[in-house]
């Protein structure tokens, strides 16, 4: 078998990239190694509107709720509302990723690209004028030859480490994740609740996106750096305090890696795409959009490269370019507000969102967030202003 | 005679299969097939770093 591309996990940002490929004329394969594309789901579902539709058309048939805001309370229970200055617009989406990432995956093999699910690669190595990706697939192992990896193989990403590019996380590089989805609890379904400090989740939040009918999201993240137990236990203490009646109707675990911007995303005849590249975002956990840019620009490169017959890291630095130039400035600088923000003790963190209290942003968004705390409190953050201003 | 070699045992009804423990383990010793979750004892040393990640406190090093 041969192609000029093979992309490694269909995710987003895999199915992204198999599909601009594709659209460029290029061969394709997706693989995942899953059963099931977009199962069991490792994420808390919610994407900025704008964000979203880049890439896809909006079909209801994804989006489990939309919302209007964001509501974030302070470790003293304090709670703020957050609302655009263009009221009434819904700003975010809270998707069903089993039927989003399928349709992506879909759109990828409309546009041509060969998919194999239940297949796991186990290997890769250099040829003369390419590589050979070895996969597995129900216990049968085979060869694909082709020029161009794309690894879009996740946070346990293996391509990276087969490419020589190191990307193992410290335990201050990761956030360590549980969520339920619950249903019988009582919430404003209008708004994303976000939940701070350090008792309730060290390095991270608690989480409630609302998933329609009256069912929510609930899930932690925390920096294992700073726990002093599993995810799994602060979360149930919170929801212990917080939803003592609701149900739990599913379990799932992840982990997000918030190292950053890394220095390089390319090797030669390889790309790393979403959260393979530490894509996701160091303050929100959010990686789905990023993970999409990245997915189409790898396509884009890939192509180019393609077309010159050259497949050097030389070449596909382009694509190194291209991320970086769009989030990659801004995975590093929130990197540097979360290095401020963990050291912070409640009280300080009180004192912030306190001056948050009924604020109209222009957006919701952490940059737009952090200009106000400047405005309000300018020495908490001074070294950062220059970031965010 | 050496030291009993300590090693990582996963706790399969815990266990969520989330990738977590391979992200941070830098001598590739574990990994997801599909949705189970495969330590190499010739890999893994016990130095215990996956344990700190597991959002499911499924993962014990033991001697």
């Amino acid at each position: 078998m041969k192609y000029d591309v093979v992309v490694i996990g269909a995710g987003p940002g895999g199915s992204l990239a198999a599909r601009t490929c594709a659209e460029k004329g290029l061969s394709v394969l997706l693989v995942e190694k899953r059963q099931e594309i977009g199962a069991p789901v490792r994420c808390a579902e919610g994407i900025g509107k704008k964000d979203l539709q880049r890439f896809v058309e909006i079909d209801r048939k994804f989006i489990a709720a939309e919302v209007i805001g964001a509501k974030i309370y302070a470790p003293d229970g304090t709670e703020i509302t957050l609302t655009e200055e263009m009221a009434g617009n819904e700003v975010g989406y809270v998707l069903e990723r089993k039927i989003f990432d399928r349709h992506l995956a879909r759109l990828a093999a409309k546009a041509g690209a060969d998919v194999m699910v239940k297949t796991t690669a186990v290997g890769m190595e250099r040829t003369r004028d390419g590589v050979k990706v070895k996969l597995r697939r129900m216990g049968e192992e085979f060869d694909v030859e082709c020029k161009i990896v794309i690894g879009a193989d996740g946070v346990e990403s293996r391509v990276a480490k087969w490419a020589g590019i190191d990307t193992t996380l410290k335990l201050d590089e990761i956030e360590s994740c549980v969520q339920y989805l619950m249903t019988g609890i009582d919430f404003d379904p209008e708004y994303c609740h976000f939940w701070f400090g350090n008792n309730i989740a060290p390095g991270g939040y608690v989480w409630l996106f609302p998933k329609g009918n009256g069912s929510a999201n609930v899930g932690i993240g925390v920096m294992p750096a700073l726990a002093n137990k599993s995810p799994k236990d602060y979360l149930d203490e919170f929801v212990d305090n917080h939803f003592p009646d609701g149900k739990i109707v599913e379990v799932v675990a992840g982990a997000v890696p918030v190292k950053g911007e890394i220095e390089t995303a390319v090797a030669d005849n390889v790309m790393l795409v979403g959260d393979a590249a530490r894509h996701a975002d160091p303050i929100t956990g959010g990686g789905i959009a990023n993970a999409m840019k990245a997915g189409y620009y790898a396509g884009i490169v890939a192509a180019e490269a393609i077309q010159k017959g050259d497949y050097s890291a030389k070449t596909l630095r382009k694509y190194d370019e291209l991320w970086k130039n769009d989030f990659g400035k801004d995975l590093a600088r929130k990197r540097k507000l979360q290095q401020k923000l963990i050291k912070m003790d409640d009280e300080t963190l009180n004192k912030i969102m306190h001056s948050l209290a009924k604020c109209k942003l222009e957006e919701i968004s952490v940059k737009a967030i952090i200009k106000e705390v400047l405005k309000k409190h300018p020495k908490l953050l001074w070294d950062l202003k220059d970031l965010f201003l | 005679m050496g030291m009993p070699k300590k090693r990582v045992i996963v706790n399969r009804y815990r266990c969520a299969y989330c990738g977590a423990c391979i992200a941070v383990c830098k001598f590739n010793a574990n990994e997801l097939v599909e949705t189970f979750l495969m330590i190499d004892e010739e890999k893994c040393n016990g130095c215990g770093i996956c344990v700190k990640v597991c959002p499911m406190n499924a993962l014990e090093v033991v001697s």
